[in-house]
């Protein structure tokens, strides 16, 4: 750059090399660690990968786009459905049907965008939460996937889903071993995938529009940002995103319900929670939050309704006294 | 001399309230603007009128000839119609520079690479360049109020830059920097319209004022007529004649 006086700008800090070597190695531990992990440990690093997965989705959403969505669970039980609707009417292998959780989230993010951008603040919140209730109430009567009370993917889909085989094989484990590692590593390419697209998003151009977006909305505008093409962007994106968690959460339950995949306490609150208590608006927050919530879940789920209350209490102590998150 | 900006019997209501009535005037290529009235005037309102935040009611906009009445505000940036707002607005979370590469960004519809090197230079020029790493949130009101210049200033105001109130609640040393920088512009042959309360700044650079009361045009002429003007100074001024 040349101009008169001599100065270095620095623009959005750059993950320094150092970072970036940090991430690769633990992405190659991620992936050989079936090798000797035991089986329950995979499943808490499922959990922990799909949670924390939904909780970058939802910061790019609410903290960076200003959008606080309080109905991503619509996306998480659509997604989980159209899943299971591609294995259990179209005879599709599961793997394969997650897709379709990706393609019918998306879908259902339009008709929800174009309602809720309407609609300003905590209106917005409340708009997101009715069109997800309503979507819950309209899958609930679909008999064909078990109604209300739900239904589970068929045995002979579960057998043989594609790599199960040569998974149990390669590590000696019996099948439903083998379909944990399966899904763990269909996650830890979710949670990598979403994270250095959110990265890529946020270094170019637009990760720029977004932060002025979300500081000033009027004033982004004045100097020429699309608020309205970027917010649509971003929305649809993310809804993409979570219904292909949500397929894959349920691809690896293997037993789905309404209520449950509809949950606007395990998609949306617990999710609200690692980001808030992690830091909103910085892509490291929900790294953080995701694993104070495993280790909180962990040691104190027992306690019930107490264990509930002292999540909120936490959630609530973290926005008035440490605003920007343990991270910060 | 080609006009860049006319209005042309722009009306503007909120409810019963008639905050622009029927306002036509013209502003010529390089010119300078001052426009001044009481508080509640309805000075802000013709900004916003200009930029596309607010469509009118009845009447025509054009920029270089061009009809934008109905274009949207985006649209408008790009096509080099630059504001600063009368309250700071900055991207707080955001550096100076990257403030700035924002709205060069976005403003001219180029690559953040391209536009790099103007973001310095404007920085430079309005005294900023010693803070372009901090956080927009972190400066003070002379540096904000430099900002916002700053900022419009990047989306390429080729056509038109807009002031609101930009001298106001400085002292008389920070103003005079401001006025400084704004000659500089101004001299640089950038069409300005400027808003402002405080007249010995604005007179020091304006060719033409406007006055504005109750949303109508009371006067418009070389500045010293119109100070001298009786009705101005009943109006504005409240002071008996």
């Amino acid at each position: 750059m040349k101009h008169a006086m001599q100065v270095t700008v620095t623009t959005r800090t750059r993950a320094s090399t150092v970072a970036g070597s940090v991430a690769l190695g633990l992405i190659g531990l991620g992936l050989i660690l079936p090798a000797f992990a035991s089986r329950s440990l995979i499943q808490d690093l499922f959990f922990i990968l799909t949670m924390l997965t939904l909780a970058q989705l939802w910061n790019l959403i609410a903290g960076y786009g200003g959008m606080v969505s309080v109905g991503q669970q619509a996306f998480v039980g659509i997604g989980a459905y159209a899943m299971f609707a591609g294995v259990i009417l179209l005879g599709w292998d599961p793997v394969f049907a997650i897709l379709l959780g990706g393609i019918a989230a998306f879908l259902l993010a339009i008709p929800m965008a174009f309602f809720a951008f309407r609609l300003q603040g905590a209106y917005f919140a409340i708009g997101t939460w009715v069109i997800a209730e309503v979507t819950r109430l309209i899958i609930a009567q679909w008999k064909t996937l078990g109604g209300g009370t739900g239904t589970s993917l068929p045995r002979e889909a579960t057998a043989d889903i594609i790599g199960v085989a040569t998974i149990a094989n390669l590590f000696d484990l019996r099948d439903a071993a083998a379909r944990d590692v399966l899904a763990y590593w269909l996650a830890l390419a979710l949670a990598v995938g979403t994270m250095a697209a959110i990265y890529a998003l946020l270094r170019s151009r637009n990760g720029l529009a977004l932060a002025a977006l979300r500081d000033n909305d009027n004033a982004a505008r004045s100097v020429g940002v699309d608020a309205g093409r970027l917010k649509w962007l971003v929305f649809l994106a993310a809804a993409a995103m979570t219904g292909l968690v949500g397929a894959l959460i349920y691809m690896q339950t293997a037993r789905i319900s309404p209520d449950a995949a509809f949950s606007v306490t395990s998609w949306t609150a617990y999710v609200i929670f690692i980001v808030v208590i992690g830091g909103i608006g910085r892509l490291e927050g929900p790294i953080l939050g995701v694993l104070v919530f495993w280790g909180l879940q962990t040691a104190f789920s027992d306690y019930g309704s107490w264990y509930l209350l002292a999540l909120g209490l936490i959630a609530i102590a973290v926005m008035l006294f440490a605003r920007g998150g343990f991270g910060a | 001399m080609t006009d860049v900006l006319t209005l042309t019997n722009v009306s503007k209501s909120f409810g019963a309230l008639k905050v622009t009535d029927d306002v036509s005037f013209a502003v010529p290529k390089g010119q300078a603007l001052g426009i001044i009235g009481p508080n509640g005037a309805g000075k802000s309102t013709l900004f916003n009128l200009i930029t596309g935040n607010f469509l009118p009611d009845a009447g025509k906009i054009t920029f270089l000839g061009q009809d934008v009445t109905r274009v949207p505000a985006m649209t408008r940036v790009r096509m080099g119609v630059g504001r600063s707002f009368q309250i700071p607005q900055p991207f707080e979370g955001l550096t100076v520079f990257e403030n700035l590469l924002t709205a060069a960004a976005f403003g001219q519809g180029k690559h953040e690479g391209e536009v790099e090197a103007d973001c310095a230079l404007i920085l430079q020029d309005t005294e900023l360049l010693r803070r372009a790493n901090d956080l927009a949130g972190s400066l003070s009101l002379l540096d904000r109020k430099r900002l916002e210049m700053a900022r419009a200033m990047a989306t390429g105001p080729d056509l038109l830059l807009l002031l609101d109130e930009i001298a106001g609640g400085l002292t008389e040393g920070e103003c005079q920097a401001l006025v400084a920088t704004i000659k500089a512009l101004h001299a640089k042959g950038t069409t300005i319209i400027w808003i402002e309360h405080v007249l010995h700044a604005l007179n020091s650079v304006v060719e033409q004022l406007l006055v504005l009361d109750f949303g109508k045009v009371i006067g418009i002429g070389a500045p010293d007529e119109i100070m001298a003007s009786r009705e101005v100074r009943e109006i504005y001024l409240g002071l008996e004649a």
